[in-house]
């Protein structure tokens, strides 16, 4: 066995070398940001002195080098600087943010996961049936809508006609758990419509692609029922791209939920990101990007570790 | 509208459009040559629909002055006027043609699309074939970059790097392309993975055939149809995107019509029962939608004729 | 297997006017014609044919099954008293594995990865309900046993990823065998393996349908095979049976023609060459050659050498090491230690360090018509870019060389000339390979098993079309096989490999006359003849 913790140590060492390279990146692309950050910092009022002396404060007039590593120290810490806009400091702008947009993608992925796995597997189980056409003319469709139009169709079905749900995320007056999932229903639907269709194609076809091979056939001519054939022999086969077709579709879920927490107006890191692109408020923009792209890594390096572990010619040598 | 009557019309514009993808191969069929005629005859009713759109886009996009009834970025009446015999579609927040602007819309977010998907198809398709060919430690850097890059979610990195360089269109369309290019680049190596281990790149490579003609003639032919088929899908990411950043403000800027934008501006009708400022999503859906429809047909076929 | 007095029963099996049809651009064409067939229990039937005879085809429909984009057409298929045409899903899935199971031809490809043997196992006798768990799993122990493979205790709880080739078949073979059915159909159980594992697979299969009487129909293109295995044999063409006999007499006297050329075609060898004269330099000589992937070595201290005008068999098993040679010969795989020489002069290891001549001097042709041949470029351009390259051949000049070289390997050129590799059979196929080869004027030309996927038929065609060339041009051939009815064929000179090693080398005549290395006797020994009782001989010599 030990060789198989071998190579998952060795993806999580990669994985962990990637963060590190990611956060080089970030950090390196607000050096080539033209203007001064003393500057910027300071606005209009700025005077050679106080420039000069908010660089010594800031540490600016250090080498690039040790910046970095302060810099990731910091972050390491929970410190992301402080904001150009309003001079606060970064975490006390993310902080509440970053566990609304997780309840977001969250409530999201607990539908889609579930959902379009199982029209997956039905459609590959009903392929080329009026079913399999129909889930597939439609996934295809809502693939191809902007995510901001099958949010405000929502809106205008769900919230502006009928009335049924609200259209924007209100937060006010403490609401308990299921007020919040009837509140934030329409984008997290939005994001369940964008979402499943990816996942749903993308697993029907790595299970017909399995269905094609000799063993396939075997079962069939042992007498296998086709639920089982689907069950017991294609989908243990289809556990490592399936797994996956959902990391890349929750992470996905990630880029989503920027549109739609500007659509629903939903006090999340995305809509931060936006506000923060909009005012050029670098540290900002650098500490959400950051968060984004680390969950965006771990989630592929848990997908690539399960895969391997669900692999039996990998964790049964010979 | 109850349920009973958005279903009947869903209904009614599904048949509509099946009828009109059939009027279309009809006419295409008895219309072109022969080789493509016998191609088209395999097109299902969704393809042909979605070819009967994309020809219509381009006749719009490029004939966009002679069709609009009004100009682009011209003030023409009241803001937010409803829908009558001059202004068919009405008028948007500043008071200008909505229809036109749809129109002009189209030359402007597809033609910038397309040259985006175009330039993140000529990085990533030659560099992906000369990484698998050449092999060694060009392949390895190549990749290893490409997989740095693709570690940070597109719109994310899309979003950073335009706040470093700025939303000019020059901009918008070298990062998008380079950061949609490293997809690319994924595909057109793995594709040509695939065929530079067959017998016949080895008889090539034998012969002392040099690296130009290796690539040129041997191997891009084969990968060509997957490379198409990637070219539709990429181009409906692009068009996403590009739509989606104009929508959150930081794609093309105003007075420049785009979609996108468009919707952003009047999407406070939505809230009054107004689906204007959905019609503009509309026709960038309607777009992605026929792109995928051919793509769809076109992969389906590749599929078919392997077996 | 058994007398023929079970005529009088009624027949386990029977096929009437069974019409298959098989759908390639939505039409519909009909590729099994109307085939009729008895099997009574506890007989075995041989099938066989050339590739697209349909054989497989008429194997799954024993079953009542048809792979995706067939289907049945006509006729009647009635198993014991069933009416497989017209029975439901549900009935037919009854019967599948509990009476009638299916032996595929590749058990690496049709055990499923992701479980091991004992559970694929026991999912039959399980799931049909014929026995429990703990039964089924004892069950299995003694049919591994009685299967002769090694650990039979144990070896149910590996992934199939763990067990070799052989040993898989046979476990696939157990696995059929696991609810005692009425009928095995076995699909070339044996085509993908080495001749040495061939034979022990082939003895076990043997023994137990003998065992326990079991009706089975066996699938095949060898012949020779199918005589040690069938109490009867049917022989079909493309679709249609040709005629059907029992074994004896189908062997001894074939009454229709296609038949008879099947028989011939294993009685082809080419006239003998007078051995090398001394002092003569090789056209290729390899000396002391060590090489291999990585830290693995694949050939070890390999030396031999191919003359002018003759042709040097290289004749192992899979992993001796015998393409290996060939890739070294091209300069794909830079050998670690020894030299090659053509003409006597050192070749430089690296095929990119060579310069054009000695690439053009050394040509190669391939197994795989199919990969070899880029499928998007014509005919001429596949034919006439060596000639273009190497002899500076243009426009007129060129297409006239092009149509020569046609008219060479037998092919109309006005027809050919234009088209894609698609358009042509596979012998064609292979046939421009050859034209390719010769384009560039050779000296010498490595064939690295040109004939193993091609049909009989063909294959002898290619041989002999290799054989003519070979004397028109003065050519020298490495020819590398695993089949020695080939190397009987057309060889010279032989060299036998194993492991990496060179284990005998020598003239034809020599290899095939005792006294031998011991491999080379195992070798030689394994390779099954026409004779119905081949099998029974060599495995009693053997004990």
């Amino acid at each position: 066995m030990s060789h198989i913790w071998k190579m998952v140590f060795k993806r999580l060492g990669l994985g962990f070398l990637t963060l590190f390279i990611v956060s080089l990146l970030i950090f390196l692309a607000t050096e080539l940001l033209p203007g001064d950050f003393a500057q910027e910092f300071l606005g209009q009022s700025a005077t050679p002195e106080t420039v000069a002396a908010i660089r010594r404060q800031l540490g600016l007039d250090l080498p690039m080098h040790i910046r970095y590593i302060q810099w990731l120290a910091g972050v390491l810490h929970g410190d992301f600087g402080t904001s150009l806009a309003n001079h606060r400091p970064v975490i006390d702008l993310i902080g509440g943010r970053l566990g609304n947009t997780l309840f977001l993608a969250l409530y999201a992925a607990a539908i889609a996961v579930p959902l379009s796995l199982m029209l997956g597997i039905l459609a590959a189980l009903f392929r080329n049936s009026f079913f399999d056409r129909f889930v597939n003319a439609s996934a295809l469709t809502s693939i191809s809508f902007p995510e901001f139009f099958v949010a405000y169709i929502l809106i205008f079905w769900l919230a502006g006609m009928g009335g049924m749900f609200p259209s924007m995320a209100n937060f006010r007056g403490d609401p308990n758990f299921l007020d919040m999932l009837y509140r934030t229903f329409l984008p997290a639907i939005t994001l369940t419509l964008v979402v499943t269709a990816h996942m749903m194609r993308m697993t029907r076809a790595a299970i017909i692609n399995l269905l094609a091979s000799p063993y396939i056939e075997m079962a069939r001519l042992k007498g296998m029922t086709p639920m089982r054939v689907i069950v017991r022999h294609a989908l243990p086969n289809a556990l490592a791209p399936i797994i996956n077709v959902i990391a890349l579709n929750l992470a996905y879920l990630i880029t989503g939920v920027v549109v739609v927490e500007v659509v629903f107006v939903y006090p999340g890191l995305g809509q931060l990101m936006v506000d923060s692109v909009a005012a050029r408020d670098m540290p900002v923009v650098q500490a959400v990007a950051l968060i984004f792209a680390a969950a965006y890594v771990l989630l592929n390096l848990t997908a690539d570790v399960l895969a391997t572990l669900s692999n039996p010619r990998l964790v049964h040598r010979r | 509208m109850g349920p009973l009557i958005v279903l009947l019309w869903a209904v009614a514009v599904i048949a509509a459009c099946l009828v009109a993808g059939w009027l279309f191969r009809t006419v295409a069929i008895v219309a072109t040559p022969h080789t493509i005629k016998r191609e088209l005859r395999t097109a299902p009713l969704t393809a042909s629909f979605g070819m009967l759109v994309i020809v219509i886009y381009i006749f719009v996009a490029i004939f966009a002055p002679l069709i609009a009834p009004f100009p682009e970025r011209e003030i023409v009446g009241p803001e937010y006027m409803p829908w009558d015999h001059i202004h068919l579609l009405g008028t948007d927040n500043l008071g200008r043609d909505m229809l036109s602007r749809l129109i002009f819309g189209a030359r402007n977010t597809v033609g910038i699309a397309f040259v985006t998907t175009a330039l993140a198809f000529l990085i990533g398709a030659i560099l992906g074939l000369l990484a698998a060919t050449v092999g060694g430690w060009l392949d390895q850097i190549l990749s290893r970059v490409v997989d740095v890059l693709m570690a940070i979610p597109a719109l994310i990195f899309s979003l950073l790097l335009l706040t470093i360089f700025g939303t000019s269109i020059p901009t918008l369309i070298l990062v998008i392309a380079v950061i949609d290019s490293t997809r690319v680049f994924r595909l057109a190596r793995s594709v040509a993975l695939n065929i530079v281990v067959m017998d016949y790149i080895e008889a090539a490579k034998l012969r002392g055939e040099g690296l130009w003609r290796l690539i040129t003639r041997e191997i891009l032919p084969n990968a060509l149809a997957p490379l198409v088929a990637e070219f539709g899908l990429r181009f409906c990411f692009v068009f996403l995107a590009i739509s989606a950043l104009s929508f959150l403000g930081l794609g093309l800027q105003p007075p420049m019509a785009d979609w996108g934008s468009m919707v952003k501006e009047n999407a406070t009708l939505i809230s009054f029962g107004d689906i204007t400022p959905l019609l503009p999503a509309g026709a960038i859906a309607l777009l992605t939608v026929s792109v995928n429809f051919v793509v769809d047909w076109q992969l389906h076929r590749a599929s078919g004729l392997k077996e | 297997m058994s007398d023929t007095s079970n005529d009088t029963r009624d027949p386990l099996l029977t096929m009437r006017n069974l019409r298959i049809e098989g759908r390639a651009d939505d039409t519909w064409g009909e590729i099994v014609h109307g085939i009729d067939l008895d099997l009574y229990r506890g007989e075995v039937l041989g099938l066989i044919g050339e590739s697209g005879a349909g054989k497989s085809t008429v194997g799954l429909a024993a079953m009542g099954f048809t792979r995706d984009g067939c289907r049945i057409s006509g006729g009647e298929i009635r198993f014991d008293g069933i009416d497989l045409t017209e029975a439901s899903e549900a009935t037919k899935r009854h019967l599948r594995g509990a009476r009638i199971a299916y032996v595929a031809q590749s058990a690496a490809a049709s055990f499923n990865p992701a479980h091991r043997l004992m559970d694929q196992y026991c999912e039959t006798p399980v799931q049909h309900g014929v026995m429990g768990r703990t039964e089924a799993e004892n069950d299995a122990v003694d049919l591994y046993r009685r299967m002769q493979l090694p650990d039979p205790e144990q070896i149910g709880f590996r992934y199939p990823h763990q067990v070799s080739g052989g040993q898989l078949q046979r476990a696939m073979t157990a696995m059929a065998m696991a609810c005692r059915p009425d009928l095995i159909i076995f699909d070339e159980p044996t085509t993908a393996l080495d001749v040495t594992t061939q034979i022990e697979v082939l003895a076990a299969i043997r023994n137990i349908v003998e065992q326990f009487d079991t009706a089975a129909i066996y699938i095949t293109h060898d012949l020779a095979v199918v005589a040690q295995m069938a109490d009867r044999i049917k022989v079909l063409l493309r679709g249609d049976e040709v005629e059907e006999a029992d074994t004896r007499s189908m062997l001894a006297q074939p009454r229709e023609d296609y038949t008879k050329s099947l028989w011939a075609v294993r009685s082809y060898a080419r006239a003998e060459q007078p051995p090398v004269a001394e002092g003569t330099v090789p056209v290729v000589s390899i000396k002391s050659i060590t090489a291999g992937y990585g830290t693995v070595d694949v050939l070890k201290d390999v030396s031999f050498d191919i003359h002018q005008r003759r042709t040097v068999a290289v004749v192992g098993e899979s992993g001796s090491g015998k393409s290996t040679a060939a890739r070294v010969i091209t300069g794909l795989l830079p050998p670690r230690e020894g030299e090659i020489r053509f003409d006597g002069e050192v070749l430089p290891p690296d095929y990119r360090r060579r310069s054009r001549d000695q690439l053009r001097q050394a040509q190669m042709i391939y197994q795989m018509a199919d990969t070899a041949l880029n499928p998007k470029l014509r005919i001429r351009e596949l034919i006439g870019r060596p000639a273009q390259m190497y002899l500076g051949l243009q426009g007129r000049k060129l297409t006239d060389r092009i149509r020569d070289l046609l008219s060479l390997i037998e092919l109309e050129p006005d027809e050919y000339i234009d088209r894609l590799p698609s358009e042509l059979s596979g012998g064609q196929k292979q046939r421009i390979g050859i034209a390719r080869a010769l384009a560039a004027e050779p000296k010498f030309i490595i064939c690295d098993e040109v004939t193993s996927a091609l049909d009989q038929l063909v294959a002898e065609g290619i041989l002999k079309l290799l054989d003519k060339l070979q004397g028109e041009f003065d050519l020298a051939y490495m020819f590398i096989t695993h089949d020695l009815a080939t190397v009987k064929a057309i060889a010279d000179d032989v060299v036998v490999m194993k492991e990496g090693r060179v284990v005998e080398q020598g003239l034809k005549a020599d290899m095939f006359r005792p006294p031998h290395d011991p491999y080379t006797e195992l070798l030689l020994s394994s390779v099954p003849e026409m004779d119905p009782d081949w099998l029974t001989n060599v495995l009693s010599d053997r004990t």
